[in-house]
């Protein structure tokens, strides 16, 4: 029984083989679509914000409309640290990104960890409404509704200069999900991970068994935050172009839309939630670029009628129905 | 004298004009089987958040093991040694039995804050989970999730949580609630298992589960203490009898 219950243990946190699929696929995709590598780009920084919102939303039940808002200024810190000091190092300027988002989340969750429900989603909306108005208004800091120019960078390390096909950008921002993705599965599984899953299950248990609720919950928003910041940091070094886009509801909005497509709380549905609704959005503009979010409704409509937890959720259901 | 394990005196609690607790004083000896009865709406429940600190009172002072807890949080009073059962399961649903319980023993432990080395990876937790649930014969679901579960082995992991928290004070709020009366006796027969190092204190509705299970009874009506004594005082006690068993026998 004992051994039985280790094994147990031991294989949940284990790297399975299919969790190289993905990180495969992704480098395969630039041998065979090397003319998509922007979009390709613009992908993997999309399924960085979603993991960043899986972290609160899938795993600490955290509800939120108002993510864009950490999205956002970490692309404006990496855009502004490049267009008014100077500071063309990018790595440097990413990793400045996600500590201002991080800390900006640190202070910005001890006023929203003490909501939850209805409650909290106005509250992550007007948080997120409040910092898109702040950047509209100091227009000569963030270059307002014309958006932030002379964003500059360096070659990554001083050796791969940015190329027109968004060719170092891939692999850049490939290495950077990669490091994003390790912290979070680490995060996942450990015992801090697990209370969180603990507080998303029963909080007021969580608060018997003697649990600092309110101070995890800051702690993982902070987390997040830095991570969305990150997402948004390698958005504006990518693009070299910034606008008040990034800090919008609509962004906040489709983030929440594609990690429920995916699949909520299992590290993997941000890739294929983000994945999927940016080829369907790329697709169906190209198909019809009057009506294309019919379409994207309509799949969204079809997911949430017959994969409740995504489509994600759906594969392991019928994987456990086979096995 | 001996420290009692937990030490209530002239307790108050008011919503408003409400008073839902009235000058309680009450004393759970190290080592005992005390349970609390009363009809509904005494206040039983609004007791149990008092002393484990879901809710505050409005005078009045509670000691655990000796020292003050009455303006401690819940989480501190969990940290030193108070654990509660709910009457309304409170369990962690999509989770396993197992995991349940290592929540509870991860807190105590203090492993919870741990942002690396993977759950799976602390041996001690686990030999420590599976003695809880040996202790509750739990041990063969213990790869079970809890909405798999029959409700009566659900009351039993309600228990197993609170046993991970290393309890000095078991505070069960009516352990058997829901139960059928075939498997109370069985939930019973576990509480009764329980080390004599854990003080218990159960509140119940079930009669005959109190009288088999209490060294001593409270009884609270209208959020006061009316009498407390040995189970035979309290089977005896006519203002009992008109207030309470009166009543449940109708």
């Amino acid at each position: 029984m004992r051994d039985g219950l280790h094994s147990y243990l031991r294989q949940r946190h284990r790297v399975r083989l299919w969790e190289l699929l993905p990180w495969l696929l992704a480098i395969g995709a630039f041998f065979v679509f090397p003319d998509y590598m922007a979009f390709g780009t613009q992908v993997l920084i999309t399924v960085m914000f979603a993991l960043s919102l899986d972290l609160i939303l899938g795993y600490a039940g955290v509800i939120t409309l108002g993510h864009a808002a950490y999205f956002g200024i970490g692309a404006y810190t990496a855009g502004m640290v490049s267009a008014h000091l100077h500071w063309t190092e990018p790595l440097s300027a990413l990793a400045a990104a996600a500590l201002c988002a991080g800390g900006i989340g640190a202070i910005s969750g001890l006023i929203l960890m003490r909501y939850h429900g209805l409650t909290l989603l106005m509250l992550t909306l007007a948080t997120a409404i409040m910092l898109h108005e702040l950047a509209n208004v100091y227009e000569d800091v963030t270059g307002g509704f014309d958006g932030l120019l002379g964003i500059k960078f360096e070659p990554l390390l001083g050796l791969f200069p940015y190329d027109l096909w968004g060719h170092t950008h891939y692999w850049y921002a490939l290495g950077v999900l990669l490091l994003m993705f390790v912290i979070a599965r680490c995060i996942v599984y450990s015992p801090f991970g697990q209370s969180l899953v603990g507080i998303r299950e029963n909080v007021q248990r969580m608060h018997a068994i003697g649990a600092p609720v309110y101070q995890r919950l800051v702690i993982i928003y902070a987390i997040s935050a830095a991570m969305a910041g990150a997402a948004g940091g390698l958005f504006a070094q990518s693009n070299a172009f910034v606008t008040l886009e990034v800090l919008s509801f609509y962004r906040s909005g489709t983030i929440l839309i594609m990690l429920i497509l995916g699949g909520v709380g299992r590290l993997y549905g941000a890739f294929v939630g983000a994945l999927i609704y940016m080829l369907l959005e790329d697709q169906l503009a190209k198909l019809s670029p009057e009506f294309w979010e019919f379409g994207v409704g309509l799949v969204l409509v079809l997911t949430v009628l017959f994969a409740r937890d995504g489509l994600l959720g759906l594969v392991s259901r019928t994987g456990r129905v086979h096995s | 004298m001996t420290i009692p394990a937990l030490d209530i005196s002239g307790l108050n609690k008011n919503f408003g004009a409400l008073q839902v607790a009235r000058d309680i004083d009450f004393r759970l000896e190290k080592g005992a089987r005390h349970a609390l009865i009363g009809p509904n709406g005494a206040g039983k429940t609004t007791l149990v958040n008092l002393i484990t600190g879901a809710l505050q009172p409005t005078s009045g002072a509670i000691r655990l093991d000796g020292v003050d807890i009455t303006r401690m949080g819940q989480a501190e009073r969990s940290q030193r040694g108070l654990a509660r059962t709910f009457q309304i399961n409170q369990l962690f649903s999509g989770l396993t039995v197992l995991e349940n319980i290592g929540l509870a023993i991860a807190e105590r432990t203090g492993i919870s804050r741990s942002l690396f080395r993977p759950l799976g990876r602390r041996q001690d937790l686990i030999d420590e989970a599976l003695q809880r649930l040996r202790d509750l014969r739990l041990q063969d679901v213990a790869l079970k999730r809890i909405n798999e579960l029959a409700y009566g082995q659900q009351r039993l992991v309600e228990i197993a949580i609170a046993l991970g928290q290393q309890p000095k004070v078991l505070v069960l709020d009516e352990p058997s609630a829901g139960v059928p009366t075939s498997e109370s006796q069985l939930i019973l027969d576990r509480i009764n298992g329980l080390s004599d190092t854990i003080s218990v204190l159960m509140i119940e509705h079930d009669m005959d589960m109190v009288f088999r299970f209490a060294e001593r009874i409270t009884v609270l009506v209208d959020g006061g203490i009316l009498v407390q004594g040995t189970p035979r005082e309290i089977a005896a006690d006519e203002r009992v009898r008109a207030v309470y068993l009166g009543e449940a026998h109708d």
